[in-house]
């Protein structure tokens, strides 16, 4: 679905600008935007190369040396009361993916998500639709928390930024907060259906 | 604020050192899985910049914000911000592409890239993570899932403005 409505969103995004191009009169501004923003690319990734490779150095470290397992540890109580009724092989999956995305190791995530998202299916009695639990491991996958946003400092290095990192706190609040609110719309969203059987 | 990053590093490199791990070999291991994601971004960074560059030398960007900024004017959103808040639930590299984008034209440093960069930190690519988490299971409606992630993810950037404009964070 990601890459079937980015090929929409691009599709799109190139063709209105051509039309609204040959409209205004700026056909010649935005055939050179063509060439400045692929400039543009290429720039950004050599900015980020440095910064980037450092923090996936040091991320590394931090899965080598048990960091990334004693937050496993550390999670597993509060994972039995956000997964009622979950299996020890689905607790198990789900703890990897919440702390690779903690750690900021999205490729690390994904899979151990998704062999979380099977386990739980298997739990799921009415399998047509996602029981809570599978909701509830969506949710605390898209308000993700990331401790370090390794990518985005770099980024904001790259662009020039006086303290890249100065922006850490507001993630942590902004993230807190949206957390809060997804797993209680989908506790909310439990106690509601229950009352329809 | 700026013992964070420090701190951070100072605490992964002792607790390993501690541990008699391999530090100087982990780290380099870690940064060559570095260059594989420089890798990863680099493709759609060339299509969603050029796109977006296109898009503003076109006028279509100023017609598009100029429709939407009223409302979003009203919640206090520096209309700059908003290509990202449309992009950041369906894209990771579109909306790593489209901050880029942001921090160049309107400063690291600046409120509009300093929001821009909070919502792209505090919030996720909600549909495609629907899509790839839902893909495993044997659910057909996912109506029930949508309402609880968009909850979260509106909360995500309420929150993000909160913590730049009223907390000072």
């Amino acid at each position: 679905m990601g890459v079937v409505s980015l090929n929409y969103i691009w599709g799109a995004m190139m063709l209105i600008s051509i039309v609204c191009a040959v409209m205004t009169g700026r056909v010649d501004e935005t055939v050179n935007a063509v060439f400045d923003g692929a400039k543009g690319a290429a720039d950004t990734v050599l900015a980020l190369a440095g910064g980037m490779c450092f923090w996936t150095g040091l991320m590394k470290i931090a899965e080598r040396s048990g960091i990334s397992a004693f937050i496993a540890r550390a999670i597993s109580p509060l994972l039995r009361r956000l997964f009622p009724h979950s299996g020890e092989a689905a607790r198990e999956h789900i703890a990897m993916n919440l702390t690779a995305n903690l750690l900021g190791m999205g490729n690390a995530a994904t899979p151990a998500g998704m062999l979380a998202a099977e386990a739980l299916d298997r739990e799921n009695p009415a399998p047509e639709k996602p029981s809570i639990n599978i909701c509830m491991l969506i949710v605390l996958n898209t308000t993700a928390f990331q401790l370090v946003p390794t990518t985005l400092i770099a980024l904001r290095s790259a662009a020039g930024a006086a303290d890249a990192a100065s922006v850490i706190l507001p993630i942590w609040f902004a993230s807190a907060v949206s957390v809060t609110a997804g797993v209680i719309s989908v506790k909310i969203m439990g106690r509601l259906i229950k009352c329809d059987t | 604020m700026r013992y964070i990053t420090p701190a951070i590093i100072a605490a992964i490199v002792a607790l390993a050192l501690i541990r008699k791990k391999a530090v100087y070999g982990d780290f380099t291991d870690g940064a060559r899985g570095g260059l594989g994601l420089l890798a990863d971004i680099f493709p759609p960074l060339v299509a969603i910049l050029t796109a977006v560059s296109m898009l503003r030398a076109s006028g279509a960007m100023d017609i598009l914000l100029d429709l939407i900024s009223p409302a979003t004017d009203m919640l206090g959103i520096p209309s700059g911000a908003l290509p990202l808040i449309l992009i950041r639930p369906f894209s990771g590299s579109g909306s790593i592409g489209v901050l880029t984008d942001i921090l160049s034209r309107y400063g690291a440093d600046s409120f509009t890239g300093r929001l821009a960069s909070v919502i792209s930190g505090s919030t996720e690519t909600t549909f495609y993570c629907l899509a790839v988490y839902l893909s495993k299971t044997r659910v057909k409606d996912i109506r029930r899932a949508i309402p609880c992630a968009v909850i979260g993810d509106l909360a995500g950037i309420a929150a993000s403005l909160i913590a730049l404009r009223y907390l000072g964070l």
